[in-house]
């Protein structure tokens, strides 16, 4: 559906993008993460025509963006991060004018539809400034969808929203996501996990890894690592004992707290450390208060991918 | 060539002015100033005509029309809405179209109230129709280039006050660039008088329907126009 091949972006002596090159396939639900100036909204900005590539070639359903970018316009729906929308228009007349300006017929059916779709029903009769920013969002996801688009790309579709907020606009990527072929961008690992099928993590304008959203634990490598809290230990042979365990690789001292040992552990990879861990604790005659498996954050992730070694923070 | 693109962001735009206070505080002032000028010199002259009026227009307009065009895409940018209307399948081209036509489709409706100085000048004398049509004329022409000047303006920049000095200066030079030729040597002086638009505006509003005036103007309305879009087709 997509394909970027060898593209570059410069401003000025600053290479925002380094010769990327990725395809996204029909009906898939991609995110682009990456920490801040990364070159993600680059990358997004370019497949959307809004600026042209220095080098390297994107097609878009077969079409050059540099070739027939109005036709590659008219299949792409964008929303731009933090949804620049006219403040002073009411959402109803503001959707219906960029329905005119995309061509679809004027037909209140289609609108409220839409309207229903995203939730803004009821805001309709408002002006887009006075708005929250849930709902802001809400409207500019529907502004991107008005002439039912094939491709839909978001740039930080949840930046500056509330959990609640959140929630409400992943639900509505993923149902979206069932039917048409979305890219977005975000770079908060969980929300990657939560909505995309697929994900492909750039830093300093390079590709350090694109692989489904479920095998990238494995792909950027490390094992299992683990949050274990005991009483009746002190915090130096708690450590020492966890050491101990079979498939262990590093042990992290933590600081204890309620008269609690605590320590961070990392296992081997594809080794599942919990049994090892427990039994540990229970022949040592301590008292198990807490054993969570700590998420991976963006953080220890990139870390591995962009130096490829140890990860101790 | 669609001309429902354009037509659509011309009307947004004016609906757009209306919403906002900008649209009454222009007209108000433009009235303001250009009434004070007319009636201020008409009962001393005691001649039924519009000249006190026509004669500073391009003077008025210079200030009034930068004013009125300059957010018509320096708002865009600071907004960062240009980012989605660069993304529509909307050609740079009928994007500057349609907002130029709204440029001067609302110097147009700001002129529309002074055609009643020539009623009440035609109640009380005879009013020679000749000069009012070609002035009124010049008026729409001369709106309608420094309307194109003042998008360019506004199509350089993110800040509306720089918009507005740019097309000011530029709309100033047009007007006033014949006040300075005695400072230059004669053969010089009828080709610097040719490129002032206070010469065309002047030769159309005696009633004088020259069509090489009207060629000026239209001229200096497409140069900007594509300079325009040269602009928004060449942004990185």
């Amino acid at each position: 559906m997509i394909s970027v091949n060898n593209v570059s972006k410069y401003f000025g002596d600053f290479r925002a993008v380094n010769d990327i090159s990725f395809v996204i396939r029909r009906g898939e639900i991609t995110g682009l993460l990456g920490p801040n100036g990364a070159g993600k909204t680059t990358t997004l900005r370019m497949l959307t025509c809004y600026l042209p590539p220095d080098g390297g070639r994107i097609s878009v359903g077969g079409r050059l963006v540099d070739r027939e970018p109005l036709e590659v316009k008219r299949m792409i729906g964008y929303l731009p991060e933090s949804a620049p929308l006219y403040g002073d228009m009411m959402v109803r007349d503001y959707l219906s004018y960029i329905g005119r300006l995309r061509g679809v017929n004027d037909d209140t059916r289609g609108l409220r539809d839409i309207a229903e779709m995203c939730g803004i029903g009821e805001v309709m009769h408002k002006n887009i400034g006075e708005l929250s920013k849930g709902y802001r969002q809400r409207v500019g996801l529907a502004h991107a969808m008005i002439h039912d688009p094939e491709i839909l790309i978001l740039d930080e579709p949840t930046s500056g929203l509330d959990p609640n907020q959140i929630v409400e606009i992943r639900r509505l990527v993923k149902e979206i996501g069932k039917r048409k072929t979305v890219v977005l961008s975000t770079h908060i690992l969980s929300e990657v996990e939560a909505t995309c099928d697929r994900v492909i993590i750039i830093d300093h304008g390079v590709i350090v890894a694109d692989s489904r959203t479920a095998e990238l634990k494995s792909a950027a490598g490390g094992g299992m690592r683990l949050i274990v809290r005991a009483g009746g230990a002190d915090s130096a042979s708690f450590a020492s004992g966890l050491a101990g365990v079979p498939g262990v690789k590093t042990v992290e001292r933590l600081d204890d707290a309620e008269g609690l040992a605590a320590a961070s552990v990392r296992g081997e990879e594809d080794v599942d450390i919990r049994p090892g861990v427990f039994a540990a604790v229970r022949d040592s005659g301590w008292a198990l208060y807490e054993m969570t498996t700590e998420r991976e954050t963006l953080e220890h992730v990139f870390r591995r991918l962009t130096r490829g070694g140890d990860d101790e923070l | 060539m669609n001309y429902k693109q354009p037509l659509a962001i011309m009307k947004k735009e004016l609906s757009g002015y209306f919403t906002t206070p900008i649209a009454y505080i222009v007209i108000t002032v433009f009235l303001v100033v250009a009434g004070w000028f007319f009636f201020s010199t008409f009962f001393l002259y005691n001649q039924a005509e519009l000249r006190g009026f026509f004669q500073l227009l391009p003077l008025i307009l210079s200030f009034v029309v930068p004013a009125v065009t300059m957010r018509l895409f320096s708002e865009e940018k600071h907004s960062g809405s240009f980012e989605i209307l660069m993304t529509l399948p909307v050609s740079a081209r009928d994007v500057v179209l349609g907002k130029l036509l709204a440029g001067a489709a609302f110097v147009a409706l700001m002129l529309a109230p002074t055609l009643s100085y020539a009623v009440s000048a035609a109640l009380v004398g005879s009013l020679d129709p000749g000069p009012v049509i070609g002035g009124y004329l010049g008026a729409l022409l001369l709106g309608l280039a420094f309307s194109a000047v003042g998008v360019f303006a506004s199509s350089l920049t993110r800040n509306q006050i720089v918009a507005f000095i740019v097309g000011l200066l530029i709309c100033l030079t047009l007007s006033l660039v014949d006040k300075f030729l005695f400072f230059l040597p004669a053969p010089l002086q009828s080709a610097i008088e040719y490129t002032g638009a206070d010469f065309h505006f002047r030769n159309i509003s005696r009633g004088i329907i020259d069509s090489r005036d009207i060629l000026y103007f239209l001229s200096i309305s497409a140069v900007a126009f594509i300079g325009t879009v040269r602009l928004l087709e060449e942004r990185r």
